[in-house]
């Protein structure tokens, strides 16, 4: 018997949801729990903090785009299928 | 809204197929530059090498001017040209993976870790904190995470996650498509794909964890 009320949430649970959460797929019951836990939960709200944060990160790759001279190849071929 | 962001979207489709149509260079070399950097990385999904993933997107591009006559816009231009370009890429994905014998595409989407390690919670018979944190996650610097450093960790653990969920995580989050778009381009439903989604911002989060522990700033 834990003393846990049914409806909270523990921090297990709330790593396993974070993306739900975070993609607005919850329902209204469960995103409240969830919004609830992260009031008093420093660890939870450190956790979704970091998602956040990679989230961000992978944004914020940059890749290299074509090099210069593909991009000449590919106006020639433009410039061949336009005549 | 996203009715108003469709027409407004398919306006300057219109007007950039004008252009193209009418030999416009500067509106093809704009259209060029906007999209092979996601190009290249889309190519780079499904091919071994940089190398090939330029040919390929020049294979697409190719594949793009000569269906340029024909495309009747009833999906946005983006989104038909991505369409050439996975075809291309992983037709071309295929055939290396004929002729390299032991061709390594990353671990399969089977295994199902925990996104966190359970030995951070306390046990679920824990008398009055059951599955809450033992050793809680910690505040990251703020400007730490997106130095150049961090990022090379982020684009190496994407790299190392397994095919679908790289996908997924390369198209949502790095690119920046909505969840729609990545579902009806990589043919998922959206409770997968979330799921798809979850695994992967996980490990990249776990990752970029390690890293920062490991003393990687502070
Ligand atoms: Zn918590």
């Amino acid at each position: 018997m834990t003393r846990r009320v049914p409806e909270e949430l523990t921090c297990a649970e709330m790593v396993r949801l974070v993306t739900d959460f975070l993609e607005d797929a919850l329902s209204l019951e469960d995103r409240t729990h969830f919004e609830q836990h992260l009031v008093f939960c420093k660890g939870c709200a450190a956790y979704v903090r970091q998602m956040r944060k990679t989230i961000e990160a992978s944004s914020a790759l940059k890749g290299e785009g074509l090099s210069a001279e593909a991009q000449a190849e590919l106006l020639r071929l433009f410039k061949g299928t336009c005549k | 809204m996203d009715d108003l962001r469709a027409a407004a979207a398919s306006a300057e489709d219109a007007r950039i197929l004008d252009a193209l149509r009418a030999g416009d260079e500067k509106a093809f070399l704009a259209l060029v530059q906007s999209l092979n950097g996601p190009m290249l990385r889309v190519a780079s999904l499904y091919v071994s090498s940089r190398g090939v993933a330029e040919e390929v997107v020049q294979e697409a591009w190719v594949g793009v001017l000569s269906g340029l006559p024909r495309f009747e816009g009833r999906s946005s231009l983006r989104r038909w040209i991505f369409g050439i370009l996975a075809n291309c890429a992983k037709s071309r994905g295929v055939r290396e993976a004929r002729s390299t014998p032991f061709s390594d595409m990353g671990p399969r989407d089977d295994e199902d870790e925990p996104a966190v390690d359970p030995s951070r919670f306390l046990p679920p018979d824990h008398p009055r904190w059951p599955g809450h944190w033992s050793a809680p996650p910690t505040a990251w610097a703020e400007e730490q995470v997106l130095n150049k450093e961090s990022l090379a960790v982020v684009e190496a653990a994407i790299a190392q996650l397994p095919m679908n969920q790289r996908e997924v995580i390369t198209l949502r989050d790095v690119l920046g498509w909505n969840s729609a778009e990545v579902c009806e381009s990589l043919g998922l439903s959206e409770g997968n794909q979330r799921v798809l989604l979850h695994r992967a911002r996980s490990k990249v989060r776990g990752v970029l964890e390690k890293h920062f522990g490991a003393g990687g700033g502070r």
